[in-house]
């Protein structure tokens, strides 16, 4: 029985006995850590490089600069940002080995509810685009555009490219999370949900690296 | 694969084509993992606010070293590089020096190391 489920969602016979579509995500994050790797030496070449304010971590007084300007980066709550997409992470894995040992031993209730953490990942990953939003409109009322300094050109660019992950990883999120309620994923779906596992932490392991190099040096 | 032994405790998962070489963590380590994940978070915006240890030599170094810690262990666990086929640790890691030894070479190429 066991084997007649096995064998009627089996993937077509591959060289390497991968299925190609994991082979696929895990190059398509390949790709994108040199996406990310372009984006962040250009943020660093470009630092401490800016002739005008805002800067990042330090004040500017005049004649630098017209008036006097804080630090920019409001590292309080970026960290909280960052904490909520550590968390979505630990959501994300337990949405996964929710559906693989769906209906098993000590996954009942709440550990075994698929539909809780897709949830729960979801929504701190809105979160975190919440918190980017309120960062990037204050950004702007303090002066800072695309368009002041090297250190907005980057800072948005690379903040941007993240925020457009992350939204596109929340879309792929609901999208499961809509399969689910429809007609209920099962451990035979558990690839269609570990490959946007794997998105989602790379989307994570991303701002970690972000969050060093851009907020906390110096 | 012939060197594939583990199989899943769940008989309707193909842990052959999703790569799963050995049993994945329990909630139990998950959650461990995120509270390691946590205080290393904890600990390197603590350092930010300490003025003399910003000030110091081992500023940098101990935020990258904290930062590269929590890629790894993301990775690792979160991803199951640790737990799955070692075609998916060369898809990722072979990118990801090319990648980092993009952002060194440029990083010297411009300057960011000279003495100034």
């Amino acid at each position: 029985m066991a084997t007649a489920a096995v064998a009627s969602h089996a993937h077509p016979p591959t060289s390497t006995g991968l299925d190609h579509r994991k082979i696929a995500i895990w190059a398509f994050i390949g790709s994108e850590c040199m996406l990310f790797a372009s984006l962040i030496s250009t943020y660093l070449i470009y630092k401490g490089r800016s002739v005008v304010g805002p800067f990042p971590h330090e004040v500017c007084d005049p004649p630098k600069c017209a008036t006097h300007l804080n630090a920019i980066l409001n590292i309080p709550v970026t960290s909280v940002s960052t904490f909520v997409l550590l968390m979505s992470s630990l959501f994300m894995v337990l949405a996964l080995a929710a559906v693989e040992n769906k209906g098993k031993p000590g996954y009942e209730g709440i550990l075994g509810s698929s539909k809780l953490w897709l949830l729960a990942t979801a929504i701190a990953g809105t979160t975190f685009l919440g918190f980017q939003a309120y960062e990037f409109t204050s950004f702007v009322h303090e002066g800072l555009t695309l368009r002041t300094n090297l250190f907005g050109s980057s800072f948005f660019t690379l903040t941007g490219f993240h925020g457009a992950h992350v939204t596109a990883g929340v879309l792929w999120l609901l999208t499961l999370l809509a399969i689910d309620m429809k007609r209920g994923l099962q451990p035979k779906d558990a690839l269609l949900v570990d490959i946007s596992a794997l998105y989602w932490h790379f989307v994570d392991v991303v701002w970690i690296a972000i969050f060093t190099l851009v907020y906390l040096i110096r | 694969m012939a060197d594939h032994e583990f199989t899943h405790t769940n008989p309707e998962i193909d842990v052959h084509a999703m790569g799963e070489m050995h049993e994945h963590p329990t909630w139990k380590q998950y959650k461990w993992v995120a509270i390691i994940l946590t205080l290393i978070t904890v600990f390197e915006v603590w350092a930010y606010y300490v003025p003399s240890f910003v000030a110091s030599p081992v500023f940098v170094p101990t935020l990258l070293i904290m930062s590269a810690a929590k890629f790894a262990i993301v990775v690792l666990f979160y991803m199951h590089l640790k737990y799955d086929h070692r075609l998916f640790r060369g898809l990722f890691t072979g990118p990801l020096i090319i990648a980092m030894a993009t952002i060194v070479s440029l990083l010297f190429l411009f300057g960011k190391f000279a003495r100034r």
